[in-house]
């Protein structure tokens, strides 16, 4: 029961913020504040939506390979932020306010 | 209700005619390929909507013997050969625009053809 | 609701295709096609097609973006140009077969109909045979190493023939011989620490994960055409990692193209073997004493080497893309 109630609230928590992540992505005024609503979809939309998931399958094989996705999932989500966030300063967006200054070369 | 059950096919026709128009209509090379490959899909997903049955699972058979409801496989096995044909016909094509970029500088198809034209 | 997640998967579906067509970046193009196929695959695996939906997201949204990536890299074009004309012709001729079809769907059986005409004959047979005749438990991958083997064959020599198609019109590149070129081909993207790292963790369990896939495709979702994609994917992601030089040296030219004819060759090899021992070509059941025991066998065989064919076809067209020098 009890169990029930709070996969229920993690589940829709997790879905509220895989919501607001997108709704930050579509809104927000250029690639850097854009990439900080993406990467709360990663970081906290994916631990509570599979937690949730986890505590409805409760002790078994399922749950053990929901922890290895999840372990996954936070180890390559953050990286390709980090990499696209990369590539954006790289290649010199001079367009996006907020941006570093270009450097010399 | 009948119309529901019918959705998978509109979007599947919906699919077809985009990715067409996207392979008849599109002068740039490389959307006509991506216009192929969601035709390609659009396909694929009617044959696995026939497949479906109702209360049915994917075709695994745990335990043998036990009278269990099964999706079709055979649909699944066509479109799992279709889909890597699928990706080797991508992989020529997009050869091909490469070479073409390099010969003629260009991979718009107006472009590419105006020599042809001008004679 | 399974119904509701379905119809909402098939109409966001819509809406990016229609986003890949209209938008003119082609970079955003590829990018919203990764997305279309990996809606696809989850639309596969609502309707319980639990093969096809792995299939999909490995090679559609794995393997085909890396592959359209590598070229707009060569191409080195970013927009479509002429893509606001709207063309009236085609838009007609699409909208009225469009309205053709979807006239013609109010014929078909509604979804799920378990009395559909596609449901009768062949496919109930293959479902109480295959535990009968080969003990496996994946029907599907039964289906397509064994009953429909010939199909297979056809289908191995056509990825077999892409990958060599992709080396041979791709071969006499310029390798890229700027000094840009050079350093990335010696170092990848060895100076960026975090996704080194990262990536380099995680290409074992890539692999792994492609083998687990390869040998347990009898058993559960999987089978070679999955693992061969997987393990393809993990391979191009240490090349990315490493630059090309360290790539190649994984797999060098020569093994690539063994690999690629040698897998081929084991599927033609299984089927001779069978006419030699004086059964059908393909036909499985004379290669051991016991018909189960040599169904499997054949089976496993056949799998290793559409495995192999398909990592090795598909490492072989990256690597024809990663190599050349950018268009001008």
């Amino acid at each position: 029961m009890i169990v029930d109630a709070l996969s229920f609230t993690m589940l829709a928590l997790g879905g509220f913020f895989v919501f607001m992540g997108g709704l930050g992505a579509l809104r927000l005024p250029d690639l850097y504040t854009r990439m900080h609503a993406a990467s709360l979809t990663d970081s906290l939309g994916t631990l509570l939506t599979l937690g949730g998931i986890m505590l409805q399958a409760g002790w078994s094989l399922a749950t053990i390979k929901l922890l290895t996705i999840l372990f996954f999932l936070m180890m390559t989500g953050p990286t390709a932020s980090y990499a696209l966030a990369n590539a954006a300063l790289l290649s010199d967006d001079k367009d996006a306010p907020g941006a570093p200054p270009a450097t010399g070369n | 209700m009948k119309l529901f059950g019918l959705y998978n096919y509109w979007v599947f026709a919906l699919l077809l005619m985009i990715g067409l128009y996207a392979v008849i209509a599109k002068p740039n090379l490389v959307k006509k390929l991506l216009g192929l490959s969601i035709f390609q899909s659009a396909v694929f997903l009617l044959y696995i909507s026939m497949a479906k049955v109702d209360g049915g699972t994917a075709p695994i058979i745990q335990h043998a013997g036990e009278p269990q409801v099964f999706s079709n496989p055979l649909p699944h096995v066509l479109i799992l050969t279709a889909i890597v044909v699928g990706i080797s016909t991508i992989a020529l094509g997009l050869a091909v625009v490469v070479r073409i970029r390099e010969e003629f500088g260009t991979i718009e198809e107006d472009e590419i053809q105006a020599p042809d034209r001008d004679r | 609701m399974v119904t509701a997640f379905g119809i909402a998967l098939l109409t966001l579906l819509v809406v990016t295709a229609v986003a890949v067509v209209v938008t003119p970046n082609l970079f955003v193009a590829v990018m919203l096609m990764s997305i279309f196929s990996l809606l696809m695959a989850a639309t596969f695996f609502i309707l319980d097609a639990a093969d096809v939906a792995l299939t999909e997201a490995a090679i559609g949204a794995g393997m085909s973006t890396i592959l359209f990536l590598g070229a707009l890299a060569l191409i080195a074009e970013r927009e479509a140009r002429g893509s606001g004309r709207r063309r009236w012709l085609p838009l007609a001729v699409i909208a009225l077969t469009a309205f053709t079809i979807i006239y013609a769907t109010f014929d078909k059986p509604r979804l799920g109909d378990p009395s559909a005409p596609v449901h009768q004959h062949v496919a109930p047979w293959y479902l109480e045979q295959t535990p009968v005749l080969m003990e496996m438990s994946n029907v599907v991958t039964a289906v397509l190493a064994s009953f429909r083997a010939y199909d297979t064959l056809g289908e191995v020599l056509v990825i077999l023939t892409a990958g060599l198609g992709v080396m041979l019109i791709l071969a006499n590149g310029r390798p890229d011989l700027s000094r840009q070129g050079r350093a990335a081909a010696a170092t990848g993207l060895r100076h960026h620490l975090i996704p080194r790292v990262v990536g380099q963790l995680l290409i074992p369990f890539i692999v792994l994960f492609g083998l687990y896939l390869q040998f347990h495709g009898e058993f559960g979702p999987g089978g070679g055409f999955q693992a061969g994609a997987i393990i393809a994917v993990g391979i191009v992601l240490h090349a990315l990692l490493e630059g090309e030089a360290a790539g190649r040296a994984i797999l060098p030219t020569p093994l690539l193209v063994g690999m690629m004819a040698g897998g081929a060759l084991l599927y033609c090899a299984v089927g001779i073997v069978g006419m030699l021992l004086g059964g059908n070509f393909l036909d499985y059941a004379v290669l051991s004493a016991d018909p189960v025991a040599g169904q499997q066998l054949g089976i496993h065989l056949v799998e290793a080497g559409v495995g192999i064919t398909v990592t090795s076809s598909l490492v072989a067209a990256f690597h024809a893309f990663a190599d050349r020098e950018p268009a001008a």
